[in-house]
């Protein structure tokens, strides 16, 4: 047994009640095959994949129909063998209720597998390594669905840490539990095959401490080729900066990404993939997720992407009265818009809810400034400031209090008296502030085109004038030479002409310089210096906000939010559909003209993205600068716990 | 459509509330047995025109009163306005002081969560300015019954005599001022008890009870009573040091007026406070060193009060100043 490890910590964070004895009770189970999948292009950050099949083929399983559209976009896969039915707009899961499209299969029973193709690792390159996942569809599993692929290259400095997150920190969820206890080996093999591609030195696996068998079954895996860490169980020990820092003390900021910092973190899910599609050759088609909440038997199941979340609540016994799912746990879950979206890869959990089990929040009240929000906030931050700003549309404000270093994990609004939505002003000014970004941005493009035509009309006219000069000069000179000698005229009209030439460059010069000049000028914008996982989670939060309720609810309570909603929606919902697919387009042909790297630029994705923002905007009740009245009735007082 | 989190079991303002009622019960009531019940009487008149003011500016504003009145925050600054107050002023000197508490201090800067001075501490330094001889009259232990107390509150005659026992710390300016007086000799006079001035001291052992009662419940951090208590006794300390005639040893300052209130109940306000963690130390501190200049050279007997507006004059500058550094943020170069 080796020394212990020193164990680092991260300040704030709460202790929610776990919630998760009742998932674990029942081993695994297989979702049965259900008669039609789901399967939506779009389900990691990034592009959306680009179809490969048409309405009526016929696939095998695990064969890909969709593929990866540039570098930060993954392939997707029949989950089972079938016919293609169609490929169009399909309900997303996802809060906003909007369509994406989605190929659906009809499944015929059969489960024919397409040809598997288990790959020799140590004799493949790391870039064909990472083609190969890319091709099977990894993504992050822990929920963040990022493209594995573009977190399994090697820092500046190298890659020291590899760190599997095993931690699981949010109540109810126990899929990660599960998978470690009953697939250790495939969760070690899998970080084995990672810790090879990063050139890593070691492998840490943190796992909280209130899973034991875990632990174990962890523990006899790994042997002495990762060590196995008990992480102290607080939330959100799980998300990837915190179990980090604790591990290894490193605190990676915002915007930066970890391999600069010689560490990489993955979900024990996304190992465990990665194990299945190097050694197996599986492509992603599956995954566990965790039924609980409003259920009789809450249970794990291993469900084929693509499958309706009724179907597999179903398998649970779900109570009568529940009356909504929230896809991932109750601290930073989304509340999905009907019981039919598909199970997607990024679906760890379903948690049927009632109004017993998650009520409607209590009503809003003043901040008192007791802080207790700072205190819980794991990202150090000032929830109560950033409140103030965002409330008072002070985004300036908000950012300088570093709005953007919020992980929305909901830990303040978890702990705030005044039961205060923090985390939806949060959202909602972060999404302000790239809109913002994205209209100057627009206005900047607007101003150098401006330039451009004053500067070439300015160019033509001075043109003109010098040659009407140099023609009036050899006019000149010829009336001279005819009067003087007969000597040839060109040799007069020919310094015209270099003279003209030479006053075209150095106004091409002066252009250039203003232009260089100008670009020096001009602040250096928030996206500047973004890495690409920044420029994914950004596109992630705005994709999670697609949604006029969000600031709906802010900004008239919860009557006033939900009455509004169902209103608002149908005759926004053409509109916005119009707009995301206007964006999605201009999106792909963008970027089929650029090359898709990490560059230092916003990528067409996020630009998609935040074009979906401006939809929402439009039809978004805006944020009152005041407080909006509160609603009518007598709101029901919480009883003193 | 609600949002995550969907986990909400924070108690609430009115739980927060409750705590701070509760954490004042202990003072409460040694406060009535060793000056009598007319405190009660001063508490519940404070309370009724508390909820009343309370009720009729929501009302005006226009906001819901039910759920504004329940979260208890009026009653909290009515009990602090009444336990800062003398405990026998007539009647109308509490409705009014509770009044400017409520009306100007808390409503007329925008209501719960906006003011940006502290409710209490503002009625009690409007008070004193008024009334600085109604304000001054403070009984000793046990000198009237209730009857007698009552007859005070509800604007009887004021027998001077009676009443006039001043508090230490006025009973020690004044003496003061009387050449070849020390502190020790006054000391040893009426008032003042073995630490501080008699009765009070256990009045103040209980609202440290108190106190420790919010730190436990976590209402209220570390940071403000002891950067607060700390200070008071080092600069009292150090000047008594030096010239232990004219200054009051450090443990008096501590156990008398309305320190161990002012300590765990009066600064640690949250509206009107510093809210970072060095903040909190520095508005403390910064309270309990005017509070010491006040009463040590100053032209009122108590200055705890107008410490407490002066620093909330700062908080935020304070807060901004203060700033935690935030994670991934914190010292050194990034790679
Ligand atoms: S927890 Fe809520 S009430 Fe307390 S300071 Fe934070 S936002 Fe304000
Ligand atoms: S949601 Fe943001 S501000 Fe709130 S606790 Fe989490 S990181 Fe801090």
């Amino acid at each position: 047994m080796r020394a212990l490890r020193k164990l680092f910590s991260f300040n704030g964070g709460v202790k929610p009640a776990p919630h998760k004895a009742a998932s674990i009770a029942e081993p695994i189970a297989i979702a049965p095959l259900p008669e039609r999948l789901m399967v939506p292009l779009w389900q990691s950050t990034g592009a959306a994949a680009l179809p490969l099949v048409q309405a009526g083929d016929r696939v095998l399983k695990g064969q890909r129909i969709g593929a990866a559209d540039g570098g930060l976009s993954v392939a997707v896969h029949a989950p089972s063998s079938g016919t293609v039915l169609e490929i169009g707009p399909q309900p997303m899961a996802h809060p906003s209720g909007l369509l994406a499209p989605a190929i659906v299969l009809a499944t015929d029973g059969e489960e024919r597998w397409t040809e598997l193709e288990p790959v020799n690792v140590g004799g493949t390159p790391p870039d064909a390594l990472r083609d190969i996942l890319r091709d099977a569809g990894i993504v992050g599993l822990g929920g963040a669905v990022f493209p594995s692929h573009q977190k399994l290259r090697p820092g500046a400095h190298g890659t020291r840490t590899l760190i599997i997150n095993g931690a699981e920190c949010e109540p109810f969820i126990t899929c990660d539990d599960m998978l470690m206890r009953e697939r250790a080996a495939g969760v070690l093999r899998g970080a084995m095959l990672m810790k090879h591609i990063l050139q890593a030195r070691e492998i840490l696996i943190g796992i909280e401490d209130n899973k034991p068998e875990a632990l174990a079954a962890m523990r006899a895996a790994a042997g002495s080729e990762a060590e196995v860490v008990a992480v102290p169980t607080r939330y959100p020990a799980g998300g990837a900066k915190q179990l980090i820092r604790v591990l290894t003390g490193i605190e990676v900021p915002h915007g930066r990404r970890s391999t600069d910092y010689g560490v990489q973190c993955f979900n024990v899910g996304t190992a465990f993939a990665i194990h299945q599609a190097l050694d197996h050759g599986q492509p992603l088609i599956s995954r566990l997720v965790t039924v609980a909440g409003n259920v009789a038997r809450p249970r794990n199941y291993e469900v084929l992407i693509g499958t309706a979340m009724r179907e597999v609540v179903a398998l649970a016994g779900p109570r009568p009265d529940t009356n909504r799912y929230i896809m991932g746990g109750p601290m930073m879950g989304l509340p999905m818009p009907g019981f039919d979206v598909p199970v997607v890869k990024a679906t760890n959990a379903i948690l049927a809810g009632s109004p017993t089990l998650f009520p409607p929040a209590p009503p809003e009240q003043p901040c008192i400034r007791c802080g207790d929000c700072a205190r819980a906030c794991p990202a150090d931050l000032q929830p109560l400031e950033l409140y103030w700003f965002s409330r008072a549309r002070n985004f300036g404000k908000a950012q300088e209090y570093h709005l953007f270093d919020c992980i929305e994990c909901g830990c303040c609004a978890y702990v705030c008296p005044a039961h205060i939505p923090l985390v939806d002003y949060y959202r909602y000014a972060k999404s302000e502030v790239w809109a913002r970004e994205r209209e100057k941005e627009a206005a900047d493009a607007a101003r150098q085109r401006f330039e451009f035509r004053n500067f070439r009309q300015e160019r033509e006219d001075s043109e003109k004038a010098a040659k009407l000069a140099a023609r009036n000069a050899a006019a000149a000179a010829a009336a001279r030479a005819a009067a003087d000698s007969p000597a040839p005229s060109a040799t007069a009209a020919e310094p015209a002409e270099p003279a003209a030439e030479g006053q075209k460059k150095a106004l091409i010069a002066a252009a250039l310089a203003r232009a260089q000049a100008q670009q020096a000028a001009a602040p250096p914008r928030n996206t500047d210096d973004l890495s690409a996982e920044t420029q994914a989670e950004i596109a992630a939060i705005e994709a999670r906000r697609q949604e006029p309720a969000t600031t709906a609810n802010i900004a008239g309570g919860d009557a006033t939010g939900t009455s509004a909603t169902p209103t608002a929606m149908p005759a926004a919902a053409d509109k916005k559909k119009a707009l995301i697919a206007a964006a999605l387009a201009r999106a792909q042909a963008q970027q089929a003209a650029a090359p898709p790297r990490n560059t230092d630029k916003l990528s067409a994705e996020t630009q998609a993205e935040i074009a979906a923002i401006e939809a929402r905007r439009q039809q978004a009740a805006r944020l009152p600068p005041e407080p909006a009245p509160e609603p009518p009735r007598e709101p029901p007082l919480e009883p003193p716990k | 459509m609600m949002h995550s989190p969907f986990l909400r079991p924070a108690p609430g303002v009115r739980g927060v509330m409750l705590t701070v009622l509760l954490a004042l019960l202990p003072g409460i009531a040694v406060y009535a047995w060793q000056f009598g019940a007319g405190i009660l009487v001063n508490l519940l008149l404070a309370s009724c025109t508390a909820v009343a003011a309370e009720a009729a500016m929501l009302r005006l504003r226009g906001r819901a009163v039910g759920l504004a009145v329940g979260d208890l925050s009026a009653l909290v600054t009515a009990w602090l306005v009444a336990l800062s107050l003398p405990p026998l002023v007539p009647w109308w000197l509490t409705v009014l002081a509770v009044l400017i508490a409520i009306v100007a201090a808390k409503h007329l800067y925008g209501g719960l969560g906006q003011n940006p001075f502290n409710p209490a501490m503002a009625a009690y330094c409007a008070m004193i300015v008024a009334y600085p001889a109604l304000m001054s009259q403070w009984p000793a232990p046990g000198q009237l019954d209730f009857g007698a107390q009552l007859d005070l509150i509800l604007g009887g005659p004021r027998n001077i005599d009676a009443i006039s026992s001043a508090t230490v710390l006025d009973a020690l300016r004044t003496g003061l001022r009387t050449p070849g007086a020390t502190v020790d000799a006054l000391r040893q006079t009426s008032p003042f008890g073995a630490v501080g001035g008699s009765g009070w001291e256990w009045v103040g052992a209980a609202y440290l009870l108190g106190g420790f009662l919010l730190l436990a419940r976590r209402v209220i951090t570390w940071h403000m009573p002891l950067a607060f208590l700390l200070t008071l006794a080092l600069v009292s300390g150090v000047a008594w040091l030096i010239h232990p005639a004219q200054f009051a040893p450090p443990w008096f300052h501590l156990a008398s007026g309305g320190t161990l209130l002012a300590a765990f109940f009066i600064i640690t306000d949250p509206v009107s406070g510093a809210t970072t963690p060095r903040g909190k130390l520095i508005f403390g501190a910064g309270i309990a060193l005017v509070a010491w200049l006040i009463r040590s050279f100053g032209a009122y007997p108590e200055g705890i009060a107008f410490a407490v507006l002066l620093m909330n004059i700062c908080v935020p500058l304070i807060d901004m100043k203060t700033q935690p550094p935030v994670f991934g943020h914190r010292g050194g170069e990034s790679p």
